[in-house]
């Protein structure tokens, strides 16, 4: 019953999406306050709606009810309560429920945050926002329906894929989510915008906060993704240029990028076009990562096993959104009025390089994630595209960029001097010049790109603090006035310098990691040491242990590092009875920031010995506490004053009507 | 500089950094992407020693070799042909003998695939996409049954589909 009730609500959703994809939008044509209006209350009721459909379906995961095909494909009673809540999008059809949920959840925030945008703007975003919703509600409903029962009801399900019962899964997914779905509202309001031919600062300003929100989340779904990735797989690596990854990475790349033209088209009035351009594009390819993984034209650890149907549907849509929202942006992008003027050097001109590199590297990253697909549709050759293509691509695109990030905050507006600019990094200039000579000493000189990328790493860090100190003016007034002043600077400011600095905090994790790790793979029995990363790894055995639906061989190692006892480490090869499948579970070691890292391999035919991999890994983790300093930025930016819904707004009524009692 | 001469500097940079981008992209197109072969490809016209390739196809039953370290050697196959395969390090979980295999590396000069990466599945209903569909175009695969089986009865795997029952 509870499952019909959810199967309803899905349709009803779908009716009142339909409802809101026209009525708000006749109503900002004609001038009817009432029709524009209802868009509030669709938006909500639709919420409201998809919510009840997906507690349905988690209902009938947590009560095991086997007779909904969903559950049976993908749950077993045996399972921990955890991972029947989070298996309920841990596949096709929960995903896609999760996915126009929070494509709802959005809308609805609009509606009721929402109050002080203009009458007709808000009832056009409304009406972009469902018909993205209906879209997606009619391919759950035609091709992916959760709610489908069988019968007879089968005794006992099929299992969650092994690889994805773990914590992982309830965070990752949803943050990818609220992230990349996250950007329809930025797009929304682009379409808007061009309907109603009228785009200014204040656009900019109401946009703003949503593109942060969703790019917060974004960026702590993609390091959370990387983080899972890494401990999960047991192959040590973190980032893999699988199509998958990129089909994420690339709106991140492209929202970074509409998040920083937004505040040129705020503060200044100018690059309208090009970031209602960016609003198009990056939701696009947030469209276009949905395809990729739910067409089956992909095959990697995210892709869902699929059929033809749902990529044609899906491709459908993408089509439907992307020409539709580029040709209208072609038809009214010529009657916007261009913006104010600023030269080369100045704000403006930085943020300007900004979008240049980051749209060329999201252009690359483009390029290797769809050339293969393209050449084989087109009948040549199967060709794969991996790291060494995007090494030579786009890292030589990162260089130049990072190299400027320290410059931007540091010029004026409209006009800037580079050359004062570079005198108050002196600092950070000679901090990373320090890095470089003392990197270069260290390795005797051996590892001359590797120093030269601390040397950036350090250089994009005390480049974010130099900012702080100019903005608070400490060399002038002192410390005890520059402490207040920094007290007294907008939160937006502290949002730039956590992000910043938190680039280079993850630049370095990524450069050390790489360019230091060490491995030994060898195959060792009990008793039987290796050195790694100043460890001594002993390895004392296995075991056999039985968890709620597998069993797992444990390996223990002891480490003793100078000398000393340092811990233990438990790396751990499972077997799922219910998939015939095994996992590996790899022990981890966390000293500061660095990681030892150990997965086991086959056991030799006798028994006695077993292939062990050791790795070192130093500083791996400041690439995820990069990750997560951007995202704290872009959250204390998000609670700016002056960026809130409406603030300015609210606060002239309040000062009328203060001034109205006085 | 007048206004005419910024803009014309603003689209010279512009243009430098996007064909340096072309550039990189066309050079690591031509040089670092690896293509996809088949054993038979393979004994039909062996690809240059120097070259980087794909070779994927099933892993051939009893053929997987351990010398009790990390040193695996196995036979990939499209049931025409089988090329043999060197391996260091550690195996996928999902890595079976009878189950589809990418692997990625060069060909050595005595004909032995040396392979720096194997890639086997990452669930039981997967098959890699490229053997799936070299193996249709020989005929010896069909939607919604899988193998066809011509002489291993262990090569029967099912395919690829959305209702798992």
């Amino acid at each position: 019953m509870i499952v019909e009730i959810g199967h309803y609500a899905l349709i009803l959703a779908l009716s009142l999406s339909l409802v809101q994809s026209v009525l708000p939008a006749i109503g900002a044509r004609s001038g009817d306050a009432r029709l524009m209006e209802t868009g509030t209350i669709t938006a909500t009721g639709a919420f409201v709606l998809l919510m009840l459909s997906f507690s349905a379906l988690t209902a009938a995961y947590v009560t095991s009810d086997f007779s909904v095909l969903n559950v049976f494909q993908n749950s077993h009673s045996l399972k921990p309560m955890l991972y029947k809540v989070t298996g309920v999008w841990g596949n096709h059809e929960g995903s896609m429920l999760l996915w126009v949920l929070i494509l709802s959840l959005f809308g609805a925030l609009v509606a009721l945050f929402g109050r002080d945008l203009p009458a007709s703007l808000k009832a056009n975003v409304l009406a972009v926002q469902a018909w993205i919703t209906a879209c997606f509600l009619l391919f759950i409903l035609t091709t992916s329906n959760p709610f489908t029962r069988v019968f007879p009801a089968p005794m006992e399900g099929q299992d969650l894929n092994p690889i994805l019962q773990d914590i992982g899964l309830a965070i990752h997914p949803p943050l990818l989510y609220l992230g990349y779905v996250g950007f329809s509202i930025a797009f929304s309001f682009a379409v808007a915008a061009l309907i109603d031919g009228r785009i200014d600062a204040a656009w900019a300003r109401w946009v703003r906060p949503w593109t942060l929100t969703a790019w917060v989340f974004l960026t702590a779904g993609i390091a959370m993704g990387s983080y899972w990735a890494y401990y999960e797989l047991g192959w040590g690596g973190w980032w893999f240029w699988d199509p998958v990854e990129n089909a994420s990475f690339m709106p991140w790349l492209s929202g970074t990028a509409l998040l920083h033209s937004a505040l040129v088209m705020e503060k200044r009035s100018a690059l309208k076009i090009w970031t209602i351009l960016l609003a198009i594009l990056t939701f696009s390819l947030s469209l276009l990562g949905t395809f990729l993984v739910r067409s089956g034209v992909l095959t990697s650890v995210h892709a869902f096993a699929t059929d033809p149907t749902r990529g044609v549907f899906i491709l459908a849509i993408l089509c439907l959104f992307i020409g539709g929202s580029l040709a209208l942006f072609a038809l009214r992008a010529s009657t916007l009025e261009a913006g104010g003027l600023f030269a080369p050097i100045s704000r403006e001109g930085a943020l300007v390089v900004n979008n240049l590199f980051l749209t060329t590297a999201t252009a690359t990253v483009l390029v290797g994630t769809l050339y293969p697909l393209v050449l084989e549709v087109l009948g040549g050759a199967k060709i794969s595209v991996g790291e060494p293509f995007f090494n030579l691509t786009f890292g030589p695109l990162m260089v130049p960029l990072l190299f400027a990030v320290p410059f931007g905050p540091l010029l004026a507006w409209k006009r800037g001097d580079l050359l004062a600019a570079a005198q108050r990094l002196y600092f950070a200039i000679g901090a990373a010049m320090l890095t470089i000579l003392i990197a270069v000493a260290l390795t005797s000189g051996t590892r001359i790109l590797a120093a030269l990328g601390f040397g950036l790493a350090v250089w994009l860090m005390a480049g974010a603090l130099t900012d702080l100190f100019v903005r608070a003016n400490f060399a002038k007034v002192g410390w005890r006035t520059g402490l207040a002043r920094m007290r007294g600077l907008p939160r937006s400011a502290f949002g730039t310098v956590l992000a910043h600095f938190g680039l280079g905090v993850t630049v370095l994790g990524v450069i050390t990691a790489s360019a230091f790790q060490t491995e030994t793979v060898t195959a060792m029995r009990a008793g039987q040491t290796v050195n790694a990363g100043g460890y001594e790894v002993r390895y004392e055995g296995a075991q056999q242990r039985q968890g709620p639906n597998y069993e797992e061989q444990v390996g223990t190692f002891t480490l003793r590092r100078d000398g000393l006892d340092a811990g233990t480490i438990e790396s751990a090869k499972r077997f799922y009875p219910a998939r015939q499948m095994p996992t590996t579970e790899a022990g981890i070691h966390t000293r500061w920031f660095s990681q030892l890292y150990i997965s086991l391999g086959d056991p030799s035919p006798d028994g006695a010995s077993i292939v062990v991999r050791v790795w070192w890994k130093p500083l791996i983790t400041l690439i995820w506490i990069g990750a997560i300093f951007m995202a704290v930025g872009g959250t204390v930016s998000l609670f700016d004053r002056r960026l809130r819904v409406g603030a300015p707004a609210r606060s002239r009524k309040r000062q009328l009507a203060a001034g109205a009692e006085a | 500089m007048t206004r005419k001469q910024k803009r014309l500097a603003s689209i010279a940079t512009i243009l430098v950094v996007i064909g340096g981008a072309a550039a990189l992209v066309l050079t690591a197109l031509s040089d670092s992407v690896a293509y996809f072969h088949s054993p038979s490809d393979i004994v039909a016209k062996a690809p240059a020693q120097s070259q980087r390739i794909r070779l994927g196809g099933l892993v051939e039953a009893g053929s997987v070799v351990r010398d009790g370290s990390q040193h695996v050697s196995f036979k990939v196959t499209d049931s025409l042909e089988s090329v043999e395969v060197a391996y260091t390090g550690l195996l996928p979980d999902l890595f079976r003998e009878g189950q589809g295999v990418v692997t990625e590396g060069t060909l050595g000069p005595d004909r032995v695939f040396i392979a720096d990466t194997v890639l086997a599945k990452h669930d039981e209903t997967y098959m890699p996409k490229e053997v799936v569909d070299d193996l249709k175009e020989r005929g010896l695969w069909e939607d919604g049954k899988g193998m066809v089986s011509k002489d291993t009865p262990e090569a029967v795997v099912t395919q690829t589909s959305g209702a798992g029952s």
